[in-house]
């Protein structure tokens, strides 16, 4: 449970720091009646906020899912699919996608339309690249029934496609309802609220490829022999 | 209401957050059943979680008659026994519990006492209900569907949960169950969402962090630990899923059923109980947070009194949902652990009965000298105190890894956490319900038939779950259809276990007179009036009860203090309302 626990270290963190901006030592029984106080809303305006939370929540969700799978790893004969080159192709293409919706997110006009027919194009792509993978996986025998090593494969990238696929149509429906006119760039903005998502996805991308990589086992081994 | 118009008072800072009303409906249809209102939503979450829970109330009356008369009732099978424990739990504990508390008071309530409008995101709120509904249709179905549905136990442990030995695990009953938390889990986040930003930004002006009401606080701290623990839940569910129709081996070791190898091979069950627990023992503190938020409440309208320790209260709301997180493996104590990672839960379990602790004392310390009205809110709030206090001492003694294992598998933990997350609970549900009634309806719920129904459920539930704990400690073991008379039994424990059961019985029938005090009150009640109970909080303070749309008609409240201002010496009454501009009097005594 490292990294569910290593997770939810930093979302305590996040959480001590914005509790020790709200006066948890003040004594509102002896506060002299007198002006109405500042409420102070968090900073972030309510969407944006919202997509945070939520891209925490998705966070929590493939960090127990990277919990799962290293808790197996010592638990069988345990051998990582062989990830094909293409993979960094993929992640090349998550990259250019996130940074494409940010400067559509900044851009106004054509220029705007230009970023997110690049944001969309590169994201279908990448989804695409992930299913040449599980394609290629497939056929040199790694099958989705196969080893908890090869299962752990197709069911966390699968789970990432997915929340790409569900940020692509809420990206399609604010592309539809986007007024040409619409020249918000704060960050209640529908286009800045879909990079923040993509940036999140892609964060969380690159810790999962890690993981599936290996190249975290030692880090890992580390935190099991500090636990035991 | 405060007597200064708003954009008079120089005093008084810009708004923060835009004052937006929420949508209207327009039809019928959208007014009452595709509500975009919180209130709305709330009753429907309800309502809803009421009628799923009679469902689990009904399986638990069939179990008790299997437990105190074997062999009488022909058609209670050994499958169907299991089926009835596992749909009772799962229904009680997520279905019932999670939705009320959360979706249903948090709805209602959260809006109202921060002093906003609505929620910040209403169509993804009428989308929770909605998902949730669907949710709790689909676990409905698995009763219809072949097999049955599943009888793998709440906990749906792996490899049991999705073999054909165990009833539904190789029909549709594993996977209608499996599918049906998905989705709960789907559109419990969508909830939550709302329940977390409205808080933090949709506060009125001088509605601060710190003059939030304990409902708030509690509310709010379980939605943030549901959002973090659900996706262990959801993560198990998925790969159970996988592992029961596409053949993956998540949870599943190699194995033999009924002479047969299965093509299963290299998965963990023991990492399934870890995923499952690490929501598992979360879930207890997100029923058990809005209920002590709400209970505290609770105890200062009826006692006239403010909230000792009001700081302590929230410090250890917030710190308990914080080590409720690094407790979890003490559920499994008996699949064996390093015993440094026994030795480290057996603590952890330990040090969270401390801030649970304070909140004990400050809640007896709340009544201390207090003006208590032993109003039925206040009767089911004490009830709630001393039966919390029952079930969270045995849960000392559990949480100690020589006391469990060999009282883990017995009805001596059934009757500890029934009383701790079951009873308990429950308790907050119908006494905040009593509390709150009057403000949903605009009408008082009648008195007599109320205390008919507390008393029989008090007293009922302890002549339940005190011989429970006897019960288990003689050896009877939990899970078993029928116990015969084994040889390690040395105690009869029969007339025992028919007693039990009448009083299940009894106590179920109390709901229904309580169910019909709902119905019968809404029409004939004593007309409630606006705050009925004199509290201080802004829920009262809508220009109209029950609020209407947009809960506060032209104007959002001011917030000038905290939300506990009983009993102030030299006030003229013995509540200020929290929108009292008025000079204060400093109250005395609280730390």
């Amino acid at each position: 449970m490292t990294v569910i626990l290593t997770f939810l270290a930093t979302i305590a963190g996040i959480a001590g720091w914005w509790l020790s901006r709200q006066g948890l030592m003040s004594k509102p029984w002896l506060e002299s009646v007198g002006p109405v106080p500042q409420t102070d809303p968090s900073h972030p305006p309510p969407y944006r906020l919202g997509t945070a939370v939520l891209l925490a929540v998705i966070g929590g969700l493939f960090a127990m899912l990277g919990s799962a799978f290293v808790m197996q790893i010592d638990e069988t004969p345990w051998q990582l699919a062989p990830l094909p080159d293409l993979i960094w192709l993929n992640t090349g293409l998550l990259v250019l996608s996130s940074l494409a919706l940010h400067f559509a997110s900044r851009d106004e006009g054509q220029g705007r339309q230009i970023w997110l027919v690049v944001g969309s194009v590169t994201a279908v792509g990448f989804l695409l690249g992930q299913l040449q993978i599980w394609t290629t996986l497939t056929q040199n025998g790694y099958e989705l029934s196969g080893a908890p090593a090869a299962s752990f494969f197709y069911l966390i990238t699968g789970l990432h496609g997915l929340h790409i696929l569900g940020g692509l149509v809420a990206l399609a429906w604010v592309w539809l309802r986007l007024s040409p006119t619409d020249e918000r760039t704060d960050g209640e903005a529908p286009i800045g609220l879909c990079a923040l998502y993509w940036h999140g996805l892609l964060v969380i991308w690159l810790l999962l490829l890690a993981l599936l990589l290996g190249l975290g086992n030692e880090f890992l081994a580390l935190c099991r022999s500090v636990l035991t | 209401m405060a007597d200064l118009p708003h954009d008079t008072d120089p005093q008084l800072p810009p708004a923060e957050v835009a004052d937006v009303m929420p949508p209207h409906a327009h039809s019928w249809w959208s007014h009452y059943v595709f509500s975009q209102d919180a209130k709305y939503i709330a009753i429907q979450y309800s309502g809803t979680a009421i009628a799923i829970g009679l469902v689990g109330l009904v399986l638990s009356w069939l179990m008790r008659l299997q437990l105190g008369f074997p062999g009488i009732f022909d058609f209670i099978t050994p499958d169907a026994y299991y089926q009835f424990i596992t749909m009772h739990g799962m229904i009680m504990v997520v279905y019932l519990l999670t939705a009320v508390f959360l979706g249903g008071f948090g709805n209602y309530l959260i809006p109202l006492m921060v002093g906003a409008r609505d929620m910040v995101f209403p169509f993804v709120n009428m989308l929770s209900f909605w998902i949730y509904l669907l949710a709790v249709l689909v676990l409905v179905a698995s009763f219809f569907a072949p097999g049955g549905p599943t009888g793998a136990g709440w906990t749906l442990y792996p490899p049991q949960a999705i073999l054909s030995g165990t009833p539904g695990g190789a029909q549709s009953g594993i996977i209608l169950m499996l599918v049906s938390l998905i989705l709960f889990i789907i559109g419990f986040t969508m909830g939550g969402l709302n329940y977390v930003v409205t808080v933090l930004q949709a506060r009125t002006r001088g509605m601060t962090m710190m003059r939030l009401p304990l409902t708030v606080w509690g509310i709010f701290t379980a939605t943030v630990m549901a959002l973090l623990a659900f996706p262990a839940l959801l993560v198990a569910a998925i790969m159970m899923l996988f592992d029961r129709l596409l053949g993956t081996s998540f949870f599943m070791p190699a194995l033999v059923e009924l002479g047969e190898t299965l093509s299963y091979g290299g998965g963990s069950p023991i990492a399934f109980q870890h995923l499952f627990w690490f929501f598992g023992h979360p879930e207890v503190y997100i029923v058990a947070l809005p209920a002590f938020g709400i209970v505290s409440d609770l105890l200062a309208v009826h006692a006239r009194k403010n909230v000792f320790g009001y700081r302590m209260m929230v410090w250890a709301i917030v710190g308990i949902g914080a080590l409720s997180f690094i407790v979890w493996a003490h559920h499994m104590y008996v699949s064996g652990m390093h015993p440094y990672f026994g030795f480290f839960f057996a603590t952890t379990t330990l040090i969270i009965a401390v801030p649970t602790a304070i909140k004990v004392y400050n809640w007896v310390l709340t009544l201390w000298k207090g003006d208590i009205h032993l109003t039925l809110p206040m009767l089911f709030a004490l009830g709630f105190i001393v039966t919390f206090v029952n079930g969270g001492l045995t849960g000392l003694f559990l949480g100690n890894v020589v006391v469990d294992v060999p009282l883990s598998d017995t009805m001596f933990v059934v009757a500890h956490f029934h009383m701790v997350m079951g009873v308990a609970p429950i308790m907050v549900i119908l006494g905040a319900i009593y509390h709150w009634y009057p403000l949903m309806t605009g009408r008082m719920l009648n008195q007599a038939m109320g205390h008919f129904h507390f008393w029989i459920t008090f007293i009922g539930a302890y002549a339940i779950f005190f011989p429970m704990h006897y019960v288990g400690l003689v050896g009877v073991p939990r899970r078993y259809y029928e116990i015969g008379e084994p040889a390690f039994m040395t105690t009869p424990v029969e007339g025992l276990n028919a007693f039990i059961t009448v009083a299940a019985l009894t106590v179920g029938a109390a709901q229904m007179v309580f169910l019909f005090n709902l119905y019968w009150s809404s029409r004939h009640g004593r007309v409630a009036g606006s705050n009925p109970w004199k509290a201080t909080t802004l829920e009262w303070l809508t220009p109209v009860v029950p609020p209407e749309h947009g809960n506060w008609g032209d104007d959002l409240p001011l917030v000038y203090r905290w939300a506990y201002d009983y009993s102030l010496p030299g006030a003229p009454e013995d509540y200020i309302v929290q929108t009292d501009p008025g000079p204060k009097t400093p109250a005395a005594g609280p730390l």
